[in-house]
């Protein structure tokens, strides 16, 4: 078992395309690191340099004490898991889980006895003597796990394991995940797109943009504190609504003012509660973000809006409205009646919401 | 009604054309058992009522047509060996690994192929007298002049259909290079192995030049060769030649028989992607 630590990492192809940029990570021994990001923001490279498999450019890379730029992946102790799970085709589970250990040069007996025992704890004891053409998708995951696993690695890297299942295996092989966690406490580094995944399993998320770490926290404080615009709009499922206006103070109570079209100016009420910083922005520019589920309907004030759609989710509705310009979402409970077209007012609570500085797109409170 | 003509036009083609590649095999087949006086004139083209007669293939046995074929047999197999060895060394380079000029090197190993064999038979020549090489089995290491970048070029794309994330698996597994090499690559490259080994040895069963040049000696001959020498002073013995072009083309054949899934899979799977 070992911490990893990132120093100035960067990743440049030969094509001059730079993947990564100068990141600094501390995965602390034993968590459950998740790397999130869109497609193409250097999650994958950055665990790949992890595993050895791409050079570092520029930078350093220790995996508990040791400095490994320069050593093999071979060599590095660490177990990884792929995204199309990678197993030989040519070879029975059995066999596939073998092929390291083997090449430990350990002796029969050890490699049965710890094979047998993967097998037992990830229910593919039956499946020993297939090939893997003849196991399910969800089999052949767990023989990919199961062949990091009987390694004892230092380390395991998972590269989207999950996203070649169906939804219903996933969410159960994620439970099984988090439950493995716990069992080996070894660090897990994994690397998703979905943030859900990200939200439910890591112990703490790194979310990547741009080859650039947007922020690094607990799943709590990403969903409640994010530290910018990209992560406040990344985590969260239906996503943060964004609003522009000025940031007002009248009386000593602030308050937010924007302008939707047709209907009219909005003023919405919040409570801030670091006053100096947000004394620089009174009157200015800002952009304010508020979670679907942080808003209310109201009968007079707030903001007016005409109803897109709405999507019934069995015991809850999402609401879309056009705001300016854009749609925003409200999440409400399955009793409240409204239906496309009506005209509708809404109030965020004055104690969620987000404010963001408009160029640097920084979280100001 | 359009599908149905097409599919019958399609089946026509085919069909003329297997009739043309296997028309003159079976005209060999039939004169090899026929007496050199009905292989001539109106008597030829009789089918029915013609003398049926092995004389041909005894005569041909009394040639040397057996230490030919065991001369071919060994000469191909040698071939085959190391030229498939060297080429899935080579075609695994070119797909997999990263060096300067891969490209180039890849174009002049197939322009190679492409260089008639009459320009590049004379230096080897020159090469095999100055090293005392002629009249032996190393002419099997000229063989790779026609046999190499064709297995390199069918390997080539065996190797670059297997997932990379089977190499990388394997490395985090704790595996070298050349032990991915043999353990991973090589198995799951079989039909692309299968395919290159078996057409650099009917490559190398076929050829003629480089055994009639350099294997002069009748105890060296190739069977291809050995053909060619069936004739006197004044006349060629027809019923032989045909008798031993029978006799040449049976291990091919067998090879194709016995092979054709591994051959036929082998080809496609370069073509289609999985």
């Amino acid at each position: 078992m070992a911490g990893i630590t990132l120093k100035n990492v960067s990743k440049v192809y030969d094509n001059g395309f730079e993947a990564v940029k100068f990141i600094n990570l501390d995965i602390v021994d034993g968590e459950f690191m998740v790397l999130v990001g869109p497609s193409g923001c250097g999650k994958s490279t950055t665990l790949r340099m992890i595993a050895g498999l791409e050079e570092i450019s520029s930078g350093h890379l220790y995996i508990g004490e040791e400095l490994m730029n320069k050593v093999d992946p071979q060599d590095r102790n660490i177990a990884m898991v792929f995204q199309n799970y990678a197993l030989y085709p040519h070879m029975t589970v059995y066999e596939n889980m073998a092929f390291g250990l083997k090449l430990q040069k350990l002796d029969k007996k050890e490699i049965d006895k710890r094979i047998k025992e993967v097998a037992e704890t990830l229910h593919i004891e039956s499946q020993l003597d297939k090939r893997p053409k003849a196991l399910s998708g969800g089999q052949r995951q767990r023989v990919a796990l199961g062949r990091a696993i009987v390694r004892h690695p230092r380390v395991f890297l998972m590269d989207e394991p999950l996203s070649n299942l169906d939804a219903k295996l996933r969410v159960q092989m994620r439970a099984e995940l988090i439950r493995l966690h716990k069992d080996l406490k070894t660090t897990f580094v994994y690397v998703t797109h979905d943030q859900t995944e990200a939200m439910t399993m890591g112990s703490r998320i790194c979310v990547m943009k741009d080859g650039i770490i947007k922020q690094v926290a607990t799943p709590e404080d990403i969903y409640n504190k994010p530290d910018n615009l990209f992560v406040a709009g990344f985590i969260g499922s239906p996503q943060m609504n964004f609003y522009k206006g000025t940031l007002l103070k009248e009386m000593e109570e602030y308050f937010l003012l924007g302008n939707n079209d047709e209907y009219g100016d909005f003023k919405f009420p919040l409570k801030v509660a670091d006053k100096e910083n947000a004394k620089p922005y009174l009157g200015k520019n800002i952009i304010f973000g508020v979670r679907p589920e942080h808003i209310k309907f109201t009968e007079e004030d707030g903001l007016k809006a005409q109803v897109l759609v709405t999507e019934l989710l069995g015991s809850e509705v999402h609401i879309h409205l056009h705001v300016q310009g854009e749609i925003h979402t409200v999440k409400t409970d399955a009793s409240v009646h409204i239906k496309a077209g009506d005209i509708i007012r809404v109030i965020p609570d004055p104690d969620k919401i987000h404010l963001f500085d408009p160029d640097t797109e920084n979280a100001i409170i | 009604m359009k599908r149905l003509k097409t599919s019958t036009l399609f089946k026509v083609a085919i069909i003329l054309y297997l009739f043309i590649i296997i028309f003159p095999f079976f005209w060999v087949t039939v004169t090899s058992f026929r007496p050199e006086s009905e292989i001539w004139g109106s008597a030829a083209l009789k089918l029915k009522g013609a003398t049926f007669t092995t004389e041909n293939y005894k005569l041909l046995f009394k040639t040397p047509i057996l230490n030919s074929l065991k001369n071919s047999l060994i000469i191909s197999t040698i071939t085959t060996v190391y030229v498939t060895f060297i080429a899935s060394l080579c075609a695994y380079a070119i797909a997999r690994l990263d060096f300067k000029f891969k490209k180039l090197l890849t174009v002049i190993v197939l322009a190679t192929s492409m260089f008639p064999q009459m320009i590049v038979i004379g230096p080897i020549y020159r090469v095999f007298v100055q090293l005392g090489w002629t009249n032996s089995y190393y002419i099997s290491l000229p063989y790779s002049n026609i046999t190499l970048p064709v297995a390199i070029f069918i390997l080539i794309t065996h190797f670059s259909q297997i997932p990379k994330e089977m190499e990388e698996s394997a490395t985090m597994d704790g595996s070298s290079k050349i032990n991915t090499f043999f353990k991973i690559i090589l198995p799951l490259a079989a039909p692309g192995i299968f395919t290159a080994a078996i057409i650099i040895f009917i490559g190398a069963w076929n050829e003629f030049l480089l055994s009639l040049t350099l294997n002069t000696n009748e105890a060296w001959r190739t069977a291809t060769v050995n053909i060619s020498f069936l004739r006197g002073q004044f006349e060629i013995f027809w019923g032989q030649v045909t008798a031993a072009t029978v006799v040449v083309t049976i291990p091919t054949l067998i090879i194709v028989i016995l092979f054709q899934k591994q051959i036929v899979s082998g080809i496609t799977s370069g073509a289609l992607k999985e």
